[in-house]
């Protein structure tokens, strides 16, 4: 809101015509004369007609149906195999370990599934568990972590954020690591073998290396003091209230692998997005390229049952899968690229013959103007 | 006295005594022993809001003291007080990007006018202190009282009493243009009685306290030599502040001063106009609405699931303790917050600092507009309010002055008729003739009246006037002789060359002054012939060819509005003449009736239907001695007499002006440039004009033509004193049956308006006329149901009409019919334009003020828009005004689509994750989206967007018209909302139908929430910004610049919060962006739904008809 307040404008003015120095304040008061100021700057000035649209939609149609088609064969290509062991059916081999669960007890319980595979899998074979009704998204859980203490950082490790509440010390101890994640750790066991032909149990070797993000694993999550000696480096923590094992115990024998970047762990700690969801919990290697990974056949997985879900009506699964260039198996993409790309070609015809009418009747409708 | 000081002493506060003592040099009286100087104010003129030192609390409370402000802080305090799922910080930060952007731009408001205020306080003025001039700064008159010496060109600097003038007369000239916008001259009169010597002069001055209104009365104690004459003062004798001295050198004494000034309390308490955009609360409730519902829907659900066993507390989460003990329904309530909170962007705190910031900026191309700027005046246009300029894009009555807004104060001699011939003055460049013959009455071709009439015609004009001379300030004799040999050739018969350098160079000499324009075009005029020297004791000075001749002045018969013609009677060597010139009606009927014939028929043609020129005819009469006697005898004694004189002087009058001889007519240009052009152009676009005027109805009348206002073919209704008079009956019957007259006319008879197609070219045109009284008639009826009855018909037919003309308006019967058509049904926008202070009362109550013209800088502060000149008016209202609105309807709907779409994912995401107020987004993007990612695009695109290129949009002006605030209508706010809706479910189902397998890594690894809402994001951002190129009609360099470098910013953004820099490596989205990048599934998911969401876009753009010519060719 400029204001002039009174007519000293106007007297500079009057003088200014006389003198010169008022010429230059005459001058610095008539806007400029650039493209900007004036609002004519060059501009394109596209516009979306029928006939520049059209083609877009062919080609749009043309580009996505072999797209989705590609997925959809992909995806379909993907074998996968699940396999639900929570043990509510009275049938179920884990029925007893799923009852019988108690917190307290010393003696884990393990039961054993026989399942076979129709087909065999042909590449690397990714084996996953899976939970449903499980809401690791829920505010509460996710925030309940204290990333620098898995940092390493030696301070968060004794005074572990506010947000681990309440799983934040126990019986004065810092608990590391901290939070409703880390101690809800999914601590179930499997394990795969093979059934031959001849009815011996041939172990299936998993490979836990490779499941948790590379930079997770080597940036994200350290342990403190480095990786010498976690005992010492976790001493006056303590264990997670609902662990069997303190947390430099997770892999004894692996020292690459113990702590805070033990890759189950890492896995665990990334929630996920949905409630029923799946982890990846080992990974079978192809051995050679002339035999599958997984034959098909009998198999028997055994569990090591320690992680209850019934309490909150949840399910566990344990998904053998093998992988593409897009991922897992999920025929949504490949359908809806389909989808997409037919309803734009079909587009482009309809739109067309609407074009051509219509525009035949501008024309026509344009002359006598 | 003793009383008053007592009072003063007692009361201390001034403000309770109703009248005011200053003593003169603050001397005091001599009978006052123990002179206490009373306490007045400075002159220090403050019309800043801050200093330094207030600036942060006082900027601070009124901004809190705006409802959305206001709300944005309750969300911020609930954020910071109670457990939400977002931190304070998600919205602090946009509150506090918002205020601080809105205190740097009232900040910077703020300075200005401390510059301004500056300006004022520190100009330089002259006081006199025991007895010398001492030159000091305008604040530093510290005392009412102070003598101030004010020389020509001055600005007073406080309100003044006049003293003493240079001039002998003791007057002086003052103009108020700064205040009032009137141009021309005011005399003003010192006090009567004052002594010569101002150092011996000891008197005070009683008057009123300050008030504003003009008004002044005061008294003025003189004390000399034990004597006490009182003197009266009025408001003859009273300079106002502001007003500048013309003229003369004089002194004066301050009477108020500062903020006591009469001009400074005019100016305060100017309203506070807003913008029908803010029709975007409507929006905003809306959307709370939206935002209350979704936060009840999700509380509800949360406590009916919580209701499930194993839900509320499964072994994995346990509950603080804290949590634990809250109470239930505490607990309900804090969760009905965090809901709040958690959805609460919907309502983007950005809008309003984008929108504050788009009128802000956007206002500065009006001023730089370089074809606003005019080349005389050296200005262009000037913005006082930023908010209305989208208001500028829907105007649909525009109502304007016509002295000096239709018409140009300044005029301008155009032609003459003499004797039936017709004179033009044409352009100076066309031809050298400054004078030549065009054409005659009858096409008697390159005939001219006789040589003696001419003359008697131009010195008719010479000597028939009340203009005088203003002596230049260094008289150089020798030029005006040189000139004399210059114009000796040059004469009416126009063979001369370069008369009009001549002229110009004699007016750069001479002034003219004179209390009505049109007396300087027509003494201008007569240049071409005669020039007028000057009026010296009685006799008048003219040059004529070759040699000066004298005039003895003998009598003026002043002009007035009832006779409307003025006479002088003079005395030349020879004989004794009478020239008179007045209005066509006013003298026709005074001349010989053989003469009317021949000139009555160019007068006619000017003043109606072409040119809308101002004529006045010229006649004049010889008297004989006896005739002279009788007159003159007549007058000293109508003259003398105590009581009628006025009466008994126009009966003299009427008897001497009697009997004349026609000689012909002038006519003066008035009109504004292309005045009729933009007129034009507004009806075009569908505006109804109407003309508000002071005037008469003859002369607005032929105005209104002139700017083809009312066409040829225009049926005009009268409503005005003149049809209402009717001897046979009462006028308000008379009224009654003209209103249902016309009602019946304009309104019922009217052929219904078919949609689309514009009948109105084949029906009736209608022009209404009304003048001051029947409006007050139809306004102020007696009975109270009859009132709002005439009320509506007379707002009906006026609806029908294609212009409206009201004349003879009082100021503020102009702001009463603007507020009438204000509160009209559907409340129309309404324009005012005016440019002086007459207008200030409407242009105050209109929608959108405009202030046209070169004077009235008080006058520009009242308005809201300032430009030179009226056909400046098209380009604002139809290129500016109309771009601003379709900008701003664009920008205000983009940003609820894009808050919409932006939180219904996360509202979605509830119903997945316990209703746990999890946020899908990372804290980083819920700031960021509106401030940075989001942001910019829409800036640019709502200052730069020219949907329709300002030239094609100039040459229609049928584009200009967008029914009714069309665009912030509840149907495109539906459109928007709609496609908000379907955006936000498209971009969280379709990424929830690809996390139903989150192994999305060619590794087998899989994504967790972060990585959904990143995902989520992304599409988003893309989206909601290729949505808004899509609608991107006008690419400039700076579009594309900001609509990629957005995008750009985003992916970079999310690069570096992703942990590139190694301190945020404990950030929860710790290469969750560079994670997704690297699946060729979350590529192809972003890809697809980007293409699904735009893909209606397209078609819709497709499928409608593209209207108007776009491009520039």
């Amino acid at each position: 809101m400029a204001s002039s307040y009174n007519a000293k404008e106007e007297d500079g003015h009057h003088s200014g015509a006389a003198g010169h120095g008022g010429a230059g304040a005459d001058k610095s008061r008539k806007p400029d004369n650039t493209a900007f100021k004036q609002q004519r700057l060059p501009a394109w000035q596209p516009i979306l007609t029928a006939g520049t649209v059209l083609p877009a939609f062919f080609v749009i149609g043309l580009i996505f149906i072999p797209i989705g088609i590609g997925l959809y064969v992909t995806s379909n290509n993907i074998k996968e195999f699940e396999i639900d062991y929570t043990g509510v059916d009275s049938k179920s081999e884990c029925y007893a370990c799923a009852r019988n669960f108690s917190w307290n007890s010393t003696t884990p319980c393990t039961c054993s599934m026989n399942f076979t595979l129709e087909q065999p899998f042909e590449s690397n074979v990714f084996m996953y568990y899976g939970l449903s009704n499980f809401y690791q998204n829920h505010r509460r859980y996710v925030k309940s972590r204290d990333d620098s203490q898995l940092n390493g950082d030696p301070t968060a490790l004794k005074d572990p954020s506010k947000e681990c509440e309440p799983y934040r010390t126990s019986e004065g101890l810092p608990i590391a690591p901290c939070g409703a994640i880390a101690n809800s750790l999914f601590n179930d066991t499997l394990e795969l073998h093979y059934v031959d032909s001849n009815g011996t149990k041939l172990e299936i070797p998993l490979v836990k290396k490779g499941i948790a993000w590379w930079t997770d694993k080597h940036v994200k999550f350290r342990n403190p003091n480095g990786n010498t000696n976690l005992t010492v480096a976790f001493q006056g923590t303590s264990k997670p209230v609902n662990w069997g094992k303190p947390v430099y115990e997770l892999d004894p024998l692996d020292p690459e692998n113990n702590g805070f970047i033990n890759e189950d762990f890492i896995v665990w700690m990334r929630t996920a997005a949905l409630p029923t969801f799946r982890k990846l919990y080992r990974i079978i290697q192809k051995k050679s390229s002339t035999t599958p990974t997984l034959p098909s056949g009998r198999y028997i997985l055994s569990i090591t049952y320690n992680y209850p879900v019934l309490s909150f009506d949840g399910r566990k699964r344990m998904i053998l899968s093998t992988i593409s260039w897009m991922g897992g198996k999920n025929p949504f993409l490949g359908i809806a690229y389909i989808t997409v790309g037919s309803i734009c070609f079909f587009l482009g015809v309809v739109l067309l013959i609407i074009h051509h009418k219509y525009d035949n009747r501008n024309t026509s409708a344009d002359i006598p103007n | 006295m003793l009383r008053r000081r007592l009072n003063r002493l007692l009361g201390g506060d001034e403000r309770r005594v109703d009248s005011r003592t200053v003593y003169v040099g603050h001397r005091s009286s001599p009978d006052s022993e123990g002179f206490i100087p009373p306490k007045f104010c400075d002159n220090r003129i403050v019309s800043s809001k801050y200093t330094v030192w207030n600036f942060l609390p006082k900027n601070l409370f009124e901004q809190f003291r705006r409802i959305a402000n206001f709300y944005f802080l309750i969300i911020f305090l609930v954020q910071v007080i109670v457990d939400t799922p977002t931190s304070p910080v998600t919205s602090g930060l946009p509150l506090f990007f918002v205020i601080t952007v809105t205190a740097i731009k009232q900040g910077y408001e703020d300075w200005l006018r401390h510059k301004a205020d500056n300006e004022v306080n520190k100009y330089l003025v002259t006081v006199l202190e025991d007895g010398q001039r001492i030159r000091k700064e305008s604040e530093k008159i510290k005392q009412v009282g102070d003598v101030v010496e004010v020389e020509e060109d001055e600005t007073f600097p406080c309100d003044l009493i006049l003293l003493q003038s240079s001039r002998d007369d003791d007057t002086c000239f003052v103009t108020t243009a700064s205040l009032d916008g009137e141009s021309n001259h005011k005399t003003h009169y010192t006090v009567p009685d004052t002594e010569k010597d101002l150092e011996s002069l000891s008197a005070t001055i009683e008057c009123e306290q300050p008030q504003p209104d003009l008004y002044f009365v005061g008294r003025m104690h003189i004390y000399k030599n034990n004597q006490e004459p009182i003197v009266s003062l009025g408001p003859e004798n009273l300079l106002l502040k502001g007003a500048t001295l013309k003229n003369t050198q004089k002194i004066c004494v301050a009477v108020y001063t500062g903020m006591e000034t009469k001009m400074a309390l005019n100016y305060q308490g100017k309203s506070q106009k807003r913008s029908v955009v803010e029709s975007i609360n409507a929006f905003l409730l809306v959307y709370l609405c939206i935002l209350v519902s979704k936060a009840l829907v999700c509380t509800t659900l949360k406590y009916v699931w919580q209701g499930k066993p194993g839900q509320d507390e499964p072994w994995y989460n346990e509950k603080t303790q804290r949590e634990k003990d809250t109470n239930l329904y505490l607990k309900m309530f804090t969760d009905f917050l965090s809901f709040m909170v958690l959805f609460n962007f919907i309502i983007p705190v950005s809008m309003y600092v984008t929108v504050e910031m788009q009128k802000f900026l956007g206002s500065f191309f009006i001023t730089w507009d370089k074809d606003f700027f005019d080349n005389e005046i050296k200005e262009g246009a000037l913005v006082n309010t930023s908010d209305l300029n989208e208001e500028l894009g829907q105007v649909e009555y525009v109502f304007t002055d016509k002295t000096g807004t239709l018409t140009q104060n300044n005029m301008e001699f155009i032609e003459c008729c003499i004797d039936g011939f017709q004179y033009k003055h044409r352009d100076a460049s066309s031809e050298l003739d400054g004078f030549c013959v065009t054409d005659g009455p009858v096409s008697k071709l390159q005939q001219k009246a006789g040589r003696e009439k001419e003359e008697l015609f131009l010195r008719a004009l010479c000597l028939c006037h009340t203009v005088q001379v203003k002596e230049s300030t260094e008289p150089c004799l020798d030029q005006v002789d040189g000139l004399n040999n210059q114009v000796d050739g040059l004469g009416i018969d126009g063979d001369g060359l370069g008369i009009d350098g001549a002229l110009s160079h004699l007016e750069e000499q001479r002034g003219f002054i004179a209390s009505s324009p049109d007396e300087i075009a027509l003494v201008k005029g007569a240049m071409y012939g005669f020039t007028f020297l000057g009026l010296e004791s009685k006799t008048m000075k003219i040059l004529n060819r070759n040699n000066d001749v004298e005039y003895e002045l003998l009598h003026v018969l002043n002009f007035d509005p009832v006779r409307r013609r003025m006479s002088v009677i003079v005395r030349s060597s020879s004989d004794t003449l009478l020239f008179c010139k007045g209005a066509d009606s006013s003298i026709f009927p005074r001349v010989r009736q053989e003469e009317v014939e021949r000139i009555r028929l160019h007068v006619e043609r000017n003043a109606t239907l072409q040119e809308g020129y101002r004529t006045l005819c010229v006649a004049y009469k010889l008297l004989s001695a006896g005739e002279y006697a009788q007159a003159d005898a007549g007058l000293r004694e109508a003259r003398l007499a105590l009581q009628d004189r006025e009466e008994k002087l126009m009966a003299v009058y009427n008897q001497v002006e009697t009997g004349m001889s026609l000689i012909g007519a002038t006519a003066v240009e008035d009109l504004q440039e292309e005045a009729a052009e933009t007129m034009e152009a507004l009806q075009g676009a569908g505006m109804k004009v109407w003309v508000l005027t002071g005037d008469k109805m003859e002369t607005a009348k032929s105005t209104c033509y002139a700017c083809r206002l009312f066409q040829k073919s225009t049926e005009l209704l009268e409503l005005t004193v003149r049809t209402l008079d009717d001897e046979n009956r009462r006028r308000e019957e008379k009224l009654h049956d003209l209103l249902l007259d016309y009602h019946k006319k304009a309104v019922q008879d009217a052929p219904p308006v078919k949609e689309g197609v514009t009948s109105w070219s084949s029906s009736q045109d209608y022009g209404f006329i009304v003048d001051g009284a029947s409006l007050s008639m139809i306004l102020n009826s007696s009975s109270d149901s009859s009132n709002s009855r005439y009320k509506n018909l007379f707002l009906q037919i006026c609806q029908n009409c294609t212009a409206v003309l009201c004349c003879r308006m009082a100021p503020l019967q102009k702001a009463q019919i603007v507020k009438m058509v204000k509160n009209s049904k559907g409340s129309p926008i309404t324009l005012s334009i005016g440019d002086g202070a007459n207008d200030v009362s409407m242009i105050l109550e209109a929608h959108v003020g405009i202030i046209k013209g070169k004077e009235g800088r008080q006058a520009v502060r009242n308005s809201d828009y300032a430009i030179p000149k009226l056909k400046h008016l098209k380009k604002l209202l139809l290129a500016h005004g109309h771009l601003y609105y379709v900008r701003i309807a664009h920008l205000v709907q983009y940003f609820f689509y894009k808050n919409l779409c932006f939180i219904l994912p996360q509202f979605l995401y509830q119903f997945f994750c316990g209703y746990s107020q999890q946020p899908l987004y990372d804290a980083a993007y819920l700031t960021m989206y509106n401030i940075c990612f989001t942001s910019m695009p829409i800036l640019a695109y709502s200052l730069l967007e020219q949907h329709i290129c300002i030239e094609v949009l100039l040459d229609n002006a049928t584009l200009y018209e967008i029914a009714k605030n069309a665009m912030l209508r509840w149907r495109p706010f539906l459109y928007w909302t709609v496609l908000g809706l379907f955006h936000g479910l498209l971009f969280f189902f379709g990424v929830w139908y690809l996390f139903y397998n989150p192994a999305l890594q060619d590794n087998g690894q899989v994504f967790g929430n972060w990585s959904y809402g990143t995902i989520v994001f992304t599409v988003l951002v893309f989206t909601v910004t290729l949505k808004l190129a899509l609608d991107t009609r006008h690419w400039t360099w700076i579009n594309h610049f900001v609509i990629w470098g957005s995008l750009a910013f985003y992916v970079f953004f999310s690069f570096f919060w992703g942990g590139i820099i190694p301190f945020l490596s404990q950030q929860r989205l710790y290469f969750v962006f560079a994670n997704m990048l690297s699946s060729v599934s979350a590529w192809l998911v972003i890809i697809l739904l980007i293409l699904l969401s735009l893909l209606p876009e397209i078609l819709l753009v497709v499928f409608r008809k593209p209207r108007g010519p776009h491009s520039r060719q």
